[in-house]
């Protein structure tokens, strides 16, 4: 019994220490002084700016990323060939690297010196230093999550469904659209929730190709972490629960979406009940 | 003919599912497929419905060409040993589903759905979802629901193999009554003997992606081609080169000049049957199926010497 006290204790002590605690004190001194100071940082244009950049950016690699992840989760599942384990590894590639690595890595292909540098430069499109970087930027750090996700639901549901539905008619487009697609539902949602977040949440190699341009490539996290180094702590305290919000508000629509959908769960409990 | 496989081959990389394999099934007929596991059954059966494609030969249903052709376009229902379900979906849309697909008038749905439904016993249930229902249950549905878009022939690869014994047996028999009114041709893929015998017409008896016998149930078991169907349609006991069925022996407590001495090691009882254990002065054993009556005037007991003559005897070729 004191084991299992102690267990409970020391989890919750660690949760409270790390997580709670300083997620609360954010809350707690952004609104220490009132509403007075908040609504003067977010009615502050580069806040607002920022924020519609962030919004904007997770707009295009969400669903990017979405698209991207069921194909290859299929073909991960459903092909075999030569070079899988390699693809299978590579999709794994920006959890193992750096965000800043990243960063990096796209400066030395896109920025004016890089690789593609002259030929851009010539057809006068700029990829660095602007949207188009930090949207790559972000697809490639938030892009294993909805693979990740996908890939054990397809394993699980296996082939047979979708040959049912075959031999009933249905073309493979609508055995994927009518099949597949409400099998592998839930798997998706919490790729796209983790997806989310991370693009919400993305920093590092945001900061390094976009050059943090107050009002024209400044992310919420780079405006947080700008402010925070201008000493307006009232500013990053504002961004950050405004990030904090938005990643609460994506898990809460997903959650909705979830209850309005029927779930029946079959197992062997409801086979026995019912026989 | 409803069904013809012409010298069709499968190979999966090196192993060789199906080796030049031709047969033909009859229409209207409720043919199974049997054969232990590995032996091709199921690949034959996929091959007709088009979820494979051979590697060589050819296979028409109802004179047409069907190879090439996509599972879709073929007009074969297929039945699943784990259901394939559509668990998102009700049993009434899992019943739907081919009639939907195929833009039919909603109350003709609904109609023909209602219809399957009373066919399958599942008339109540039409508003549950499969996570709801019993194996037995989910099976039925799968069958209305490959029923539903009138198939030219009805494929059940190992239908019964996921449920326990008493609901299979259920099954088979109603499966049986089922075929009697429905009359569309059937192709069932099993590897229990008994379940072939009981449900089937026709029996293709495969082994290592070849057809070992076809024929009527009691053909394969009165009068096998090889040692091997001998062996898979029943018991059997090995005496020198012929083979013996354990019920066409004769035990007698006096040796008569054709018979042999043996001793009984034991006595089972199974109900009906006693089933009796010999060992032949040489050490050979066999065992002789006996009726409670048979035994009961014999009064065997462990120990005992007795005298054993077999009534039939068969004996095959060497190959």
């Amino acid at each position: 019994m004191r084991a299992r006290y102690g267990l409970r204790f020391a989890a919750l002590a660690y949760l409270m220490l790390l997580l709670v605690l300083p997620v609360g004190l954010v809350f707690f001194r952004t609104f220490e002084h009132g509403l007075g100071p908040f609504w003067t940082a977010v009615t502050d244009p580069d806040f607002l700016h920022a924020l519609w950049l962030t919004i904007l950016i997770a707009l295009i690699a969400v669903p990017l990323n979405t698209i991207f992840g069921v194909a290859c989760a299929l073909v991960i599942v459903r092909q075999r060939f030569r070079g899988k384990a390699v693809l299978n590894a590579l999709i794994d590639l920006p959890f193992a690297l750096s965000p800043v690595v990243v960063g990096l890595a796209l400066f030395l292909v896109y920025a004016r010196t890089g690789w593609f540098g002259p030929w851009l430069d010539a057809h006068g499109i700029q990829i660095v230093f602007a949207l188009p970087a930090m949207v790559l930027a972000t697809i490639f750090v938030s892009l294993p999550f909805v693979v990740r996700e996908v890939v054990p639901v397809l394993r699980e549901i296996g082939t047979e469904q979708e040959e049912a539905a075959w031999t009933l008619g249905a073309s493979p487009l609508s055995t994927f659209r009518r099949i597949t697609l409400p099998a592998i539902r839930w798997g998706i949602t919490y790729g796209v929730v983790l997806t989310t977040a991370r693009c919400l949440g993305e920093f590092g190699a945001v900061a390094v190709v976009s050059g943090n341009l107050i009002g024209k490539t400044q992310t919420l996290t780079l405006h947080v972490e700008n402010r925070f180094q201008a000493f307006d702590l009232v500013g990053a305290y504002t961004a950050s629960v405004v990030l904090a919000v938005l990643a609460l508000m994506t898990l809460f629509l997903m959650n909705l979406f979830r209850k309005e959908t029927p779930r029946v769960d079959s197992g062997p409990q409801g086979d026995e009940a019912l026989r | 003919m409803s069904i013809a496989v012409r010298r069709v081959t499968k190979r999966f990389g090196n192993f060789v599912a199906l080796d030049n394999v031709s047969v033909a099934i009859a229409g209207g007929s409720l043919t199974a497929l049997l054969g232990p596991s590995g032996s091709g059954k199921s690949t034959l059966l996929r091959v007709i419905a088009g979820l494979e494609e051979p590697d060589e030969g050819n296979v028409l249903i109802l004179g047409e060409h069907a190879t090439g052709l996509p599972p879709q376009k073929r007009g074969v229902g297929f039945v699943f040993q784990h259901y394939a379900a559509f668990k998102h979906l009700t049993v009434r849309e899992n019943v739907a589903f081919g009639l939907r697909i195929r833009k039919r008038p909603k109350a003709e749905i609904r109609e023909r759905v209602d219809e399957l439904l009373e066919l399958v016993q599942l008339n109540g249930l039409a508003e549950r979802y499969p996570g709801q229902l019993s194996g037995g249950q989910r099976q039925r549905m799968a069958l209305a629901r490959a029923l539903a878009v009138e198939p030219k022939v009805l494929l059940l690869d190992e239908p019964f193999g996921a449920l326990d014994a008493r609901v299979r047996k259920e099954l088979r028999a109603w499966l049986r009554r089922l075929h009697e009114d429905v009359h569309v041709t059937t192709v069932l893929v099993t590897h229990d003997q008994e379940e072939a015998m009981d449900v089937a017409d026709r029996i293709v008896l495969m082994n290592e992606g070849r057809i070992e016998q076809t024929g009527k149930p009691r053909d394969l078991y009165e009068h096998p081609a090889s040692e091997f169907v001998m062996g898979f349609v029943g018991p059997v006991n090995r005496l020198d080169d012929s083979f013996v069925r354990p019920h066409d022996f004769e035990i007698e407590l006096e040796p008569n000049g054709t018979s042999r001495k043996a001793i009984v090691k034991r006595v089972v009882h199974l109900g009906f049957e006693v089933r009796v254990e010999l060992a032949l002065p040489d050490g050979h054993e066999i065992w002789v199926q006996l009726s409670r009556d048979q035994n009961e005037y014999l009064e065997l007991e462990s120990g005992q010497t007795v005298f054993v003559r077999p009534e039939k005897t068969t004996v095959f070729e060497p190959v």
